[in-house]
């Protein structure tokens, strides 16, 4: 039997063993506490234990499972909330009370309660890897699909009458090449350090829609693609994640609350549960998945959760839905790496961080995509990962490292956070490389001027950045009237179109075609208004006619299924400015 | 009898390394006396094989290698506790130091305590009024919530937690279940005798618990400080259902005597020589508060750091921020202008105030007046800058408003004395006369009707 020989931190090593194989899944001690194997060398493997190793001595057993750290996939996964290696955080509080002990062994998933199954396959069916054999509704809105094993293959040679079963209950049996047998249940067990195989990736052209103007008009993001949210404390990181699990367009959402705080987790909880989905009319928490290991929980398993997390994802994506990800926050788990890195006396890189920081953080990254499943589904993994910089400098290595392996940059600004702009993305240092994918798209679902409206847009903002740097040095009168338009017309953008009220019932979630319009409406207001300035009228008269003011509050006043109202606002508008010209250049 | 190990193999700095000793236990807690009879406490940093490595809380001055005897307790750390420790003060390790003897225990408790289960929780609603308009009405402190102050050496930060506690304690609607529990790191004996008389002088002090590690304490025991003063927290909330409002100060002296551990330790430092787990670390403390699901009781902390050069990138409330839910932030052009408390209101922030205040709990204009409130004054900011370039005569009419509402905003809302305790209403209809400084078209934050309804268009002649 092997023993513990030294106990430091999480880190706990075995002596003169050749028993275990790399990233295998230990027990350890009398507590049977779970561990990974994470060094091996001819004098002594070196386990990673995911719970807290107060009280260990050396000399208790370590037992090997055989098997790599793995999660369980199965119906029962929706709408629950897990820690950083699966376990149920509910039942976890039934046998232990409010606080988590060690040693808690629990299944992942609930074993008692029974799902109506439909068996797709009958006997004599050939099967390879990935093709369903049963589906059961998991929730009202999602229908689970159990599909054999990525390596499995064979012919069906027994099932089940149609009926209701547990999780473990054999609903077929299968006879591989070889000759053995094996039975199929509803759920089966992958490594989570290790992708899920797929047949093939494919293009990425379907935009996730967030309904979040700042980034479905602006700084885009596709369906299977990658997002990074990088910003200091206080800049809304957490807001901005939990609005786009609320509203995004995907089926499933897996929330993965890495090193955070334990009320915001409760919060999630509390908020979905109230929370009609728009779509199916269902709550939220039908199509949500958790996992909570928040900043006190052990460091170990806040490694884990990240990767236990997208392997939940990768399964769902397999059965063919669309997944977004958001983890929040990767520098907590980078600092996991880190940790874990200094208990071994690796070599440190930059920071303390070990040096294999930007490949761990291109791999997860790699694990998103828009893929045809080895069933021949289609499905998407979307990840969108929080990042908070120490310091809030961008510079630091888990922000640069990102930066490398996502498409998509939403920088969170402090000054437009001090100044409550919210979402405080930075329009100017954010980047998003999915518009040309993503072009036709919105060319042939939303309106074809769209690409030309989001362009006219950004250049207004990008003109009024040069001009601050101006009037910070010597304020806005000197600047000629066109010029000062420009000004204007920008803080309507800003105020009126890129910032956006959360708890607004009509500004929270706004569809494409109202974010089309309005856009249509501000460019409508600048080029009226230019006339009025080309024809010799102060930028200042053009604003006491209330039309700018009027225009900001549109996110507000017309509601989301009303797109008539813009019709009878532009004809206001250039009404408005018409009479206007009339009385200023008349006198 | 457990067996008593005499004798050390090595001594460095505050760590000493025991061979040949048997069935240790990580993080087991150990009980050290020297020759002229005196004790001290340690605990098991590591074990390999039959040698351990023991962190002496009280310092490893006067030990030598022939001069001790060891004795493993067998247990982690462990905190006596039952209702009398209130009114009682204990030293860093949780020792009574009042003279007044040893706590007769109800129960003893693991200092390191278990992470909560976010299950468990319940989200956190309920405000406290603290008297303080810039508190009160743009960073509401929520019964629950960890809420630090970030100051500087020399900031009147003890002043504006004594009257947060003084202040919070009248709204308390019968003072029953409300305690304090204050835990003093590195702090010098005159702020902690501060504290104590500030207590004393507004009825609380039997229901304060201190536990004081000053300045010139072991630097090793601070490192057990606020574990101590969060279990009896625990205790004091959960089970014996009281409100308790936690102090910590300073953090920053806390997370320094983490760094010099760690670093006798030959561990690889992270940012500014702090570790790596010093995130982990922090969070062990603050996640400690909060309100279980089916108790009565809560813990609100109110951690207390200084800057280091007041700089808010340092690792420390850098770090922090991240971890607690928003932060008061003070500041010492403000201090020095005669402003007290003198709070910075654009970067201080209350993460659970948007669900705690409003209709049922505040007023039901709250989120307006103070959303519009916190834009006005951005813009303030903007309008001081371009005046520090341009002068003060050619700005805009639009930014003079701004330049004199800023003026009266810092006069008369974020300035109050150190005694006056303003009701909300108080301080929201302040808000909206204060606002009414600025033309009605400026106020873009604000729903229209409201704004007719509250607009005072007379406000000017209120401020001078």
């Amino acid at each position: 039997m092997n023993k513990i020989y030294s106990i430091n931190g999480p880190v706990v090593k075995v002596k003169d063993t050749d028993d275990f194989s790399m990233l295998e899944m230990v027990h350890v001690g009398e507590k049977k506490l779970v561990g990974e194997v994470i060094a091996i060398n001819s004098d002594e493997t070196t386990i990673q234990v995911y719970e807290s190793t107060t009280g260990l001595k050396p000399g208790e057993p370590v037992t090997g499972s055989g098997m790599p750290m793995s999660a369980t996939l199965g119906p029962g996964i929706l709408s629950n909330i897990f820690d950083g290696i699966e376990r149920p955080l509910r039942r976890l509080e039934e046998i232990s009370g409010a606080f988590i002990t060690e040693g808690s062994d629990v299944p992942s998933l609930d074993t008692e309660k029974k799902y109506s199954v439909t068996v797709k396959v009958k006997v004599g069916d050939k099967l390879n890897g990935g093709d369903i054999y049963a589906v059961c509704p998991e929730t009202p809105v999602i229908e689970h699909r159990c599909m054999l094993r990525p390596n499995l293959s064979g012919e069906i040679i027994w099932t089940a009458p149609d009926g209701d079963y547990t999780v473990n209950d054999t609903v077929a049996k299968i006879k591989k090449p070889d000759g053995t047998e094996e039975e199929l249940t509803l759920c089966q067990r992958w490594p989570i350090k290790q992708a899920r195989p797929f047949m093939e990736r494919l293009p990425i052209d379907k935009p996730l829609i967030t309904g979040q103007r700042v980034i479905d008009t602006v700084l885009p993001i596709a369906k299977g693609g990658t997002a990074a949210i990088p910003g200091g404390f206080g800049t809304g990181k957490t807001m901005t994640q939990h609005q786009l699990a609320k509203w995004c367009d995907a089926d499933i959402i897996v929330y993965i609350g890495c090193g955070e705080r334990g009320n915001e987790m409760t919060q999630v909880l509390e908020e979905f549960s109230e929370l009609v989905d728009p779509r199916t009319g269902k709550a939220l928490t039908d199509r949500t998945i958790l996992i909570a290991n928040t900043s006190n929980m052990p460091v170990a398993a806040r490694e884990a959760s990240i990767y236990t997390g997208i392997t939940l994802a990768e399964y769902y994506r397999d059965m063919g839905y669309h997944i977004a990800i958001m983890a929040d926050s990767t520098s907590r788990w980078a600092e996991a790496l880190r940790e874990i890195s200094g208990r071994l006396e690796e070599m440190p890189a930059e920071e303390g961080f070990p040096a294999y920081l930007p490949s761990r953080i291109s791999e997860f990254y790699e694990r998103a995509g828009y893929v045809r499943s080895l069933n021949g589904e289609e499905g998407s993994v979307t990840i969108i990962g929080a990042v908070s910089p120490q310091g809030s400098d961008f510079s630091e290595p888990v922000t640069q490292n990102t930066k490398r392996f996502v498409r998509c940059f939403w920088a969170l600004d402090k000054s437009l956070a001090y100044a409550r702009h919210y979402p405080a993305i930075n329009w100017n240092d954010s980047y998003s490389e999915y518009m040309d994918d993503l072009g036709s798209y919105y060319e042939k679902n939303v309106d074809g001027n769209f690409l030309n409206y989001r362009l006219e847009i950004t250049k207004l903002l990008h003109e009024e950045n040069k001009l601050m740097e101006i009037v910070k040095l010597i304020g806005s009168d000197v600047l000629p009237e066109d010029q000062k338009l420009t000004i204007e017309i920008a803080r309507v953008i800003r105020v009126g179109f890129l910032q956006q009220n959360a708890y607004h019932k009509e500004d929270t979630y706004v569809p494409l075609e109202k974010q089309f319009l309005m856009m249509g409406t501000i460019l409508k207001l600048y080029e009226q208004a230019q006339k009025a300035v080309d024809a010799g009228v102060n930028t200042a008269e053009i604003i006491k006619t209330g039309l700018f003011e009027k225009v900001i509050k549109i996110k507000y006043d017309i509601p989301n299924d009303k797109p008539e109202m813009f019709d009878s606002l532009n004809d206001e508008i250039e009404q408005g400015i018409k009479n206007l010209m009339q009385e200023v250049l008349s006198v | 009898m457990s067996l008593h190990y005499v004798g050390l193999k090595e001594i460095n700095g505050p760590l000493v390394v025991l061979d040949d000793v048997d069935d240790v236990a990580y993080d087991e807690v150990v009980d050290i006396r020297l020759e002229d009879g005196t004790e001290r406490i340690g605990r098991v940093v590591e074990v390999a094989g039959r040698r351990a490595v023991l962190q002496v809380f009280e310092g490893t001055k006067s030990l030598s290698l022939k001069n001790t005897k060891t004795r493993f307790l067998g247990k982690p750390m462990e905190l006596p506790l039952s209702p009398e420790i209130l009114g009682r003060v204990f030293n860093g390790a949780g020792r009574p130091i009042d003279g007044l003897g040893e706590i007769f225990p109800e129960k003893t408790a693991d200092i390191n305590g278990h992470p909560l289960n976010p299950v468990s929780r319940t989200y956190p609603r309920n405000y406290i009024n603290t008297g303080i308009s810039s508190i009160d009405a743009l960073m509401t402190l929520i019964r629950g919530q960890k809420l630090p102050i970030f100051s500087g050496s020399g900031l009147s930060h003890n002043k504006l937690a004594v009257q947060i506690v003084r202040q919070a304690k009248i709204a308390e609607e019968n003072g029953q279940g409300f305690a304090v529990v204050f835990a003093a790191m590195g702090v010098k004996n005159d702020v902690a005798d501060y504290f104590r008389r500030s207590f004393e002088e507004s009825g609380v002090l039997q229901r304060v618990v201190m536990f004081l590690n000053l300045s010139n304490d072991p630097i090793i025991e601070r490192i057990l400080t606020p574990r101590c003063a969060l279990t009896a927290a625990e205790y004091l909330a959960y089970e014996r259902n009281m409100h308790i409002l936690v102090i910590l100060t300073d953090m920053t002296s806390y997370a320094e005597a983490v760094r010099e551990f760690s670093s006798s330790k030959g561990e690889i430092p992270a940012r500014k020589g702090f570790p790596g787990y010093l995130y982990s670390d922090l969070a062990s403390i603050y996640e400690r508060a909060g309100v279980i699901n089916g108790s009565e009781g809560s813990i609100t902390q109110i951690p207390i750091l200084t800057m280091p050069n007041d700089d808010i990138t340092h690792p420390v409330p850098d770090l922090t921020g991240y971890i607690t839910e928003g932060q008061i932030v003070l500041d010492r052009g403000l201090e020095q202008s005669g402003i007290y408390p003198p709070i910075s209101v654009l970067p201080s922030l209350s993460r659970l105030m948007k669900d705690g205040i409003g209709e049922g709990y505040t007023r039901a204009d709250h989120s307006s007046v103070s959303n519009q409130l916190f834009a006005a004054y951005a813009k303030v900011s903007d309008a001081r800058a371009l005046a520090s370039v341009i002068g003060e005569d050619e700005l805009s009419e639009l930014d003079k408003a701004y330049m004199y509402f800023g003026k009266m905003f810092e006069k008369y809302f974020v300035s109050q004395r150190d005694d006056e305790n303003r009701s909300i209403e108080e301080t929201l209809d302040l808000g909206w006369n204060l606002l009414s400084l600025l033309p009605k078209s400026a106020l873009d934050r604000v729903d229209e009707k409201l704004l007719e309804e509250k607009y005072n268009p007379n406000a000017a002649e209120l401020f001078n």
